[in-house]
């Protein structure tokens, strides 16, 4: 698997990063040699080996249905970079 | 079950539909973090730093909301997966503060179930037919914007953020409008009854994503576009009408449905494109590196099971046994709360029949009046009941009770109270009514000859004028005894 300058360019668009041209043409070799080095993983023969979900096994913790936490408007608002009354405030956004 | 054509230039299209339900889980507290989940708070009071998607805040899951998950697809015969895992939906936008949607794709909590619908569900004899259920899976509901407030500046509650919603996805087997509107009521009564989700469709509890798509009578299917976050059924119904149709007329002018997704505007009765960028819906999705997989265990299944309540078809066909028609059997079950009055009603000792009988005539009647649901009768099942054991025991005639009945509405008084206090016991007084028929029979001697050559309709006549000068309150058994041994 390896990608292009294109591929590059639309992942830090998804991301919101804003790269310029010679930044994605630097990242495309930098992409393309951490992609080179995982896929030595591909080397591995895991047939009818469990995909692992934790190194340590473990089980999902559950939590009962009660309000223990929220009323903290103030803490939550505090660092936005612009907020109305009780609201956080963001330009505007209409699709 | 119904044959839904679009009949175009080019001859006649069947319409294939698909629909994707976000109903909101029943639950006190969110998804994956302590923060209520009541209705019109304060903005931004109802959410914690998990919420908030402060660094470092990590989700733990509430029990209750995959409970309820689990209970729902048990009541729709699904499969129930005993492994499921959640998945990052990755997009941007300013109701989402963590940049992604905790969603499960890969390996949902329900697989595969059904539904069955019919086209009318108090027709008993109307033609039914199962929708499949592809998946239901546990996702975070996203937080609310709102565009009017500010000339430059769109606001943000975080208040909704992070509440479960289950989303319930149909196989396209759906082929008309009206099947749509009976599915999703279906679906709705069934949520209901489980207790996972209120159905509250105003309030936004329930919203559906409409995928139409049109071809012609068993062609390839088409494309299909998805409508979205449509919020009533009758909505529903129109926005798809309008997609099937603009898609033929499309493809008849020699043009392509794009996949797309689009909106509904209920004033105009239109769909129209969202427009957004093409790469909007690139989510790359992946699992969650903060949460394990769900692994239910068998007492957590069973719990599960056994606290199903008896859900709408089985209760039809109990109370179709219990000796009521099929058409009222329908009625009471249609709503979770219709048939949990019924059978309060019938805890309180009340006949089936008679329950059934005054629950759809009188207290419907009554309540359409009122412009009131069930829910905010004036009168309680006990209430009903006390005033429905004086007429199964003969104390009032059933005329005289729809008079007490209103004055039950009026006044907020117990029927017993009413009836003493009026003087409205039914009279069993023979010699009374005796009295009445003679001298009825002696004013409308012309019509005792009429009866007594053949006419048994005047019956009904005497009946009435008996029924009249005792001011209803003679047992009507008694009169009709009395009646037919005068007029011999």
């Amino acid at each position: 698997m390896s990608v292009d300058k294109d591929t590059v360019n639309k992942i830090a668009r998804l991301s919101r990063i804003a790269i310029s041209d010679a930044e994605a043409d630097k990242m495309v070799g930098e992409l393309n040699g951490i992609l080179a080095w995982v896929e030595q993983l591909g080397e591995v023969d895991v047939t009818g080996v469990e995909p692992m979900t934790a190194v340590i096994s473990n089980k999902l913790r559950l939590r009962d249905d009660v309000v223990t936490d929220g009323d903290v408007r103030d803490k939550v608002l505090a660092n936005a970079p612009a907020k109305e009354g009780s609201f956080f405030g963001v330009p505007k956004v209409i699709e | 079950m119904s044959e839904y054509r679009i009949q175009g230039n080019t001859g006649e299209w069947e319409v294939v539909i698909g629909l994707e339900v976000h109903a909101q889980i029943t639950s006190e507290s969110k998804l994956f973090s302590g923060s209520s989940t009541g209705f019109g708070a304060e903005p931004n009071s109802h959410v914690s730093l998990v919420d908030a998607a402060m660094p470092g805040m990590l989700p733990v899951p509430n029990r209750e909301c995959l409970r309820q998950a689990v209970r729902t697809g048990m009541a729709i015969n699904a499969q129930i997966n005993r492994w499921s895992r959640f998945d990052r939906k990755n997009y941007f936008y300013a109701d989402l503060p963590q940049g992604y949607q905790i969603s499960q794709l890969y390996h949902p909590i329900v697989g595969e179930g059904e539904i069955e619908v019919t086209l009318n569900e108090k027709d008993p004899d109307s033609p039914t037919k199962k929708i499949g259920i592809e998946r239901i899976h546990v996702e975070q509901d996203a937080g609310k914007l709102m565009h009017d407030q500010h000339p430059t500046m769109s606001f943000v509650d975080l208040n909704r953020s992070g509440v479960a919603l289950m989303e319930i996805v149909s196989r396209p087997d759906i082929s008309s409008p009206q099947e749509a509107g009976a599915y999703l009521k279906k679906l709705r009564s069934i949520l209901r009854y489980v207790g996972s989700c209120d159905g509250n469709m105003e309030q936004g509890s329930m919203r559906a994503d409409v995928n139409v798509s049109v071809r012609k009578p068993g062609g390839e299917l088409g494309t299909r576009t998805e409508t979205k976050n449509v919020n009533s059924i009758r909505f529903m119904m129109q926005a798809i009408e309008y997609e099937a149709q603009r898609q033929v007329d499309l493809i008849e002018s020699g043009g392509a449905v794009v996949q797309e997704t689009r909106l509904f505007d209920p004033n105009k009765m239109e769909t129209r494109s969202m427009r957004s960028k093409e790469d909007a819906h690139d989510y790359r999705y992946f699992p969650d590196p903060d949460l394990l997989p769900v692994e239910l265990d068998d007492a957590f299944l069973e719990e599960c099971r056994a606290s199903l309540p008896e859900l709408p078809d089985a209760k039809r066909a109990r109370y179709e046994a219990l000796g009521l028609t099929a058409y009222n059997a329908a009625v009471l079950t249609a709503e979770a709360e219709t048939a949990f009055w019924f059978e309060d009603l019938l805890a309180e000792g009340v006949d089936a029949k008679q329950a059934s009988n005054w629950l759809m005539s009188e207290l419907f009647g009554a309540l359409n009046k009122l412009g009131k649901t069930l829910d905010e009768s004036p009168v309680n099942p006990k209430q009903a009941a006390e005033l429905l054991g004086l007429v199964a025991d003969g104390t009032i005639s059933g005329s005289i009770a729809k008079q007490v009945f209103e004055m039950m509405l009026e006044t907020g008084q117990g029927a017993s109270a009413i009836v003493e206090e009026k003087g409205l016991k039914q009279t069993n007084d023979t010699g009374a009514i005796e009295a009445e028929i003679a001298k009825i029979m002696a004013a409308n001697e012309d019509k005792v000859t009429e009866y007594r050559s053949g006419k048994d309709k005047l019956f009904g006549f005497f009946v009435g004028q008996t029924m009249k000068a005792m001011q209803g309150k003679a047992n009507p058994q008694i009169i009709n005894d009395l009646l037919k041994k005068a007029l011999g």
